[in-house]
């Protein structure tokens, strides 16, 4: 760099600028927050837009924008429109309880909604506690946010890990044969969805013959594949989740699994499905929500507004998560008046959601003891190939109703504790 | 038994091929020039992406052919831009930059793709399994195996017989004298960095096949290569070879009896490494500084 | 670092009267205490590293290891020890250093490239350990369950959990703790014959210095440093998770010395205030804000090695 000294710095400065106008343009284009107005009433969201969740996070803030919209359409809450603030935990806890931090200290959001990541959920969520801000988990799992670790503060809209077992257990005991084989994800999540499948087999009279723990971000299945298949189970339960379901499935497709063992699991997600190749689009699953539901009202226009903004491409579960709970602040804030947030809390016990936010033929309403939304579950197959439309990737066989998939409250160990 | 610690074995190499393959672009790039890539998971994963928005016009084997030189052709652009002002200095900076570019490939990656998962789909001729007991032998891992043994014979052909390679490995064991003797070293470099990438591009468009294909999916494969280059001896491409089928068979065999800790294993196998002969498997003496 | 004119005293003022009254400046700007109490976590964490890095000469980019079980140790004593903030922090920097101090027996007579990459390597090592061993650091998930305990000097107790701007002061008196013996090491012998071996190891081996036992020292004090910022770190946020240990946590806190300046001691303060705030601005203006921070790594690297501090004093001495 000494040679030509002169001239490679001219050539560095101008570099330097058009690299910053470029960036300059790129900060102006469509990510900006204009500017706040000063008496909106504010939703925060934080979720890890980047990192591997990015995909059902990105949909469930694409979800809850609309959800904002039709409220701001509505008249706002009591009167006042809504603002969405958006912020990215990126897959990190000191990231996402910073965030909530600055949501609640600097922008003095009303509500939060927060995160896909069940570990950074639970953590907003003490965050949350202390500052007295209503919180609705929309995307994060794990049990304990609605058992052991519930708080007043916290309601949560997706299902617990012991309601998606309890939805296919009989039907895939009853179906296919009492002899399962596991692979499960190593983290609280899966520890958990494993215990409840266990449990359940039991009660069935069934046995389990491996539980395959898997690191997360497993690329290779292939050794715990060979064990499954040695093992001779009559059901391969897959209780990984994004990229690593997808990876498993690929793999147990290759390996020509799927025509000696059937396959099915608990939760699986559109996002995923969309990933496989058509050939490995198979087995049994669970959605929380489906987006092609004939004779149910409202569903449809959800869908046709989703894809005006989702490049033509529908709804997933997730979108309908960051709806439903956007939507359920504005609803519960309008009905009780107010904006207190231990008197909404209280308001949202046993609160019904009415059928243009639920979206499914049940009675989805917030349980009480337990802050759960007994949202339905929906059991059936995965398709190759969309028959009507590339992305009706999953033929719905039953929905069953949240109230009848989730353990009785006094088993989730929730004892709610209110604010003196 | 017998059987299951064959099988695994089996696949344990079939695993340390893929890594190998990684591993030596990465080699490669650290022996000559002394650079740490932390991009190359990132230019795998463009490699990748690559082959799966030209599959629709060229097919599968087009992809094949075609990615791997589009990837390399990226990576001799950024070795000339940003990697070449930094050879003389601390290689802390072009840790850094590298550093920097696998974010900027990450989040690129999830600009123009988008961050849901791309279904990959490969020649239903090769995706399908060997036999009822070789279940896990697919026809699509052996012909990835298959490329891994063509490219390696190939890069090992070139490095012995062609004067580029000859020009390589005089190189990594005494850059100034190469560059007395008249030798263009900047040219040697770029090139040099091409060929590493090539290998990058060529493991993305074989790990697209095999797994999801998106954004993330680099960052978990180039911890492997490093353990596989540490354990094998740095400066040396054939210790690089050795460890990676090395760390490839030991994670098999562990998975076969304790699972998780199939990962574990290949961290341990480079602390017993460097406890026992610091310099690795295959390394030089003085390739450490 | 001894003022040793009113200039240098000027700015150390200045420093500190930004450390102390940040609370009532940020607020206005746009920011807020807990993004104050991140710059200086991770600034001591930076300039850690820098004591390392910037004044040994010795390049580890797995240093986030230590920070991490820093983080732990914090977290396990504040769940399973006894609920005291202070005893959280001794066991966090124990934990660290310890390590560090284990693992730097292993490393010290590698250099360069070759210790970079088995500082990453060794650092991924713990990484995954609390990633896996999820039955004790709670895997994934993190460790929870914890959270700082009020401040107890018998006759009154000072509540750090609720109240952001006590909570802001306490760790500004940590991190002065910390500064001051880290300026202490520096002005002392020890460290004047670190400052020798960064400028020219051969000669500093001529002269008889015992060159591995040094860095095996300075790697150790940096990692019991680290520690200390890492049970902090816990503290901020009540949780110890897998990523606080993840290479890619080293690659920040490099950067951030790297940007403030490894030369300077306090330049990885400034690099990690400049560092925490943009990447807290950009993340809730722009998705693509990774791409940035690539990109910021990108043009440091490129236009100013030296980076802030030293782009600074090369206009001051022009």
């Amino acid at each position: 760099m000494e040679f030509n000294g002169q001239g490679l710095k001219f050539n560095r400065r101008t570099l330097l600028k058009t690299t910053l106008a470029a960036g300059v343009t790129q900060i102006a284009s469509p990510f900006v927050i204009t500017a706040r107005a000063a008496d909106a009433i504010k939703i925060g969201m934080v979720d890890p837009l980047t990192g591997v969740y990015a995909a059902p996070a990105q949909n469930e803030v694409m979800g809850a924008k609309l959800a904002v919209a039709h409220i701001n359409a509505k008249g706002g809450i009591l009167g006042r429109q809504v603002e969405l603030l958006v912020e990215d935990s990126a897959n990190d806890v000191g990231t996402g309880v910073q965030k909530a931090r600055k949501l609640i200290e600097r922008d003095q959001v009303n509500f939060i909604i927060g995160d896909v990541n069940s570990g950074i959920a639970q953590a907003i969520a003490q965050v949350t506690a202390e500052k007295k801000v209503l919180h609705i988990v929309s995307g994060g799992h794990t049990d304990g946010i609605t058992g052991k670790d519930c708080k007043w503060n916290v309601y949560r809209v997706c299902n617990t890990t012991r309601m998606e077992a309890n939805s296919v257990s009989e039907l895939l005991a009853n179906k296919y044969g009492k002899k399962w084989h596991f692979i499960t994800p190593d983290y609280a999540f899966g520890h958990t969805l494993y215990e409840a499948c266990a449990a359940n087999l039991k009660k069935l009279g069934g046995t389990v013959t491996g539980n395959e723990l898997t690191p997360l971000g497993t690329s290779d299945f292939s050794a715990y594949l060979i064990k499954a298949r040695t093992a001779r189970p009559d059901v391969l339960l897959l209780l990984v989740q994004g990229s690593d379901m997808v990876n498993c499935l690929k793999q147990i497709v290759q390996f020509g699994i799927d025509k000696q063992i059937h396959v099915a699991g608990t939760q699986q997600e559109l996002e995923s499905l969309e990933a496989l190749p058509p050939e490995a689009r198979i087995g049994i699953w669970m959605f929380e929500w489906y987006w092609k539901q004939a004779n149910v009202p409202h569903v449809d226009d959800f869908v046709a507004q989703i894809r005006k903004v989702n490049g033509g491409k529908v709804p997933t579960a997730r979108h309908w998560f960051g709806y439903t709970s956007a939507m359920t602040f504005a609803l519960v804030a309008n009905q009780a008046k107010t904006l207190d947030a231990v008197k909404l809390a209280q308001a949202l016990g046993d609160f019904e959601l009415p059928p243009e936010v639920k979206l499914q033929p049940n009675k989805v309403y917030y349980r009480k003891d337990d802050h759960q939304l007994m949202t339905s579950a929906f059991i059936g197959e995965a398709v190759s190939k969309g028959a009507s439309d590339p992305e009706d990737l999953f033929k719905v066989d039953s929905v069953v109703a949240g109230d009848k998939t989730a353990p009785p409250p006094a088993e989730t160990g929730c004892k709610v504790q209110w604010p003196a | 038994m017998l059987q299951l610690l064959l099988f695994n074995v089996t696949n344990g190499l079939i695993i340390g091929a893929f890594y190998v393959l990684m591993a030596l672009g990465l080699s490669l790039i650290l022996n000559l020039s002394n650079v740490i890539n932390f991009a190359h998971g990132g230019f795998l994963v463009i490699g990748g992406y690559i082959a799966y928005t030209i599959t629709p016009y060229v097919g599968f084997w087009g992809a094949l052919l075609i990615a791997p030189p589009l990837t390399a052709l990226i990576g001799l652009i950024v070795e000339r831009v940003l990697i070449r002002p930094l050879y003389g200095r601390d290689p802390l900076y072009s840790l850094l930059l590298t550093f920097g570019l696998a974010f900027i490939f990450e989040d690129g990656t999830r600009f123009i793709w988008g961050a849901q998962g791309k279904p990959v789909t490969v020649p239903p001729l090769l995706a399908q399994p060997l036999s009822y007991d070789f279940f896990f032998i697919t026809g699509y891992r052996l012909f990835m195996v298959g490329m891994v043994i063509v490219t390696v014979s190939v890069l090992f052909v070139l490095l012995r017989y062609s004067r580029l390679g000859i020009r390589i490995r005089a190189g990594t064991l005494d850059l100034e004298t190469v560059a007395v003797l008249g030798i263009n070293v900047r040219t040697l470099r770029s090139l040099n960095f091409a060929v590493g990438i090539f290998l990058a591009g060529l493991s993305g468009v074989l790990a697209a096949g095999q797994l999801g294909l998106e954004p993330t999916m680099g960052s978990g494969l180039l911890m492997p290569s490093f353990i596989a280059i540490i354990v094998g001896g740095v400066g040396s491409l054939t210790g690089t070879l050795l460890g990676g089928l090395l760390i490839g068979v030991a994670s098999g065999l562990t998975a076969m009896f304790l699972p998780a800790a199939s990962e574990a294993i290949m961290y341990v196998l480079m602390a017993v490494v460097l406890l026992i002969r610091p310099r690795g498997l295959l390394g030089e003496e003085g390739m450490m500084t | 670092m001894k003022p040793s004119n009113p200039g240098k005293l000027v700015v150390l003022a200045g420093i500190w009267a930004a450390l102390l009254l940040a609370p009532y400046w940020m607020p206005p700007l746009g920011g807020y205490t807990a993004l104050g109490t991140r710059v200086l976590v991770l600034g001591l964490a930076a300039m850690s590293l820098n004591f390392l890095l910037g004044f040994a000469g010795v390049l580890s980019f797995g240093h986030a290891a230590y920070f991490g079980l820093g983080a732990y140790g914090a977290g396990f004593a504040l769940k399973y020890l006894a609920p005291s903030t202070p005893l959280a922090i001794v066991a966090g920097m124990l934990l660290g250093g310890v390590a560090g101090a284990l693992l730097g027996l292993l490393i010290v007579r590698r250099r360069g490239v070759y210790f970079a990459m088995v500082t990453i390597a060794f650092g991924q090592v713990f990484y995954y350990i609390a990633f896996q061993w999820s039955s004790v650091t709670g895997g994934d998930d993190g460790l929870r369950g914890f959270s700082r305990q009020p401040l107890d000097f018998g006759a009154f107790q000072i509540d750090i959990l609720s109240n952001a701007n006590n909570f802001y002061y306490f760790v500004l008196f940590c991190f002065a703790i910390a500064v001051a013996a880290m300026g202490f090491i520096l002005r002392s012998p020890f460290g004047r014959t670190m400052l020798a071996i960064r400028e020219n190891e051969r000669r500093a081996r001529f002269l008889g210095i015992p060159i591995e036992r040094h860095i095996w020292i300075v790697f150790t004090l940096s990692c019991f440093f680290i520690g200390f910022a890492g049970a902090l770190y816990a503290l901020t946020n009540n949780f110890a998770d897998p990523r606080g240990l993840h290479y890619s946590q080293s690659g920040d806190f490099v950067m951030m010395a790297v940007m403030g300046g490894m030369r300077s001691f306090w330049g990885p303060l400034l690099g990690a205030a400049v560092f925490v705030v943009l990447q807290d601005y950009l993340s809730s203006v722009t998705v693509n804000w990774m791409s940035f921070v690539g990109l910021l790594f990108v043009l440091v690297v490129l236009f100013f090695p030296r980076g802030l501090l030293g782009v600074i004093r090369s206009k001051a001495t022009q």
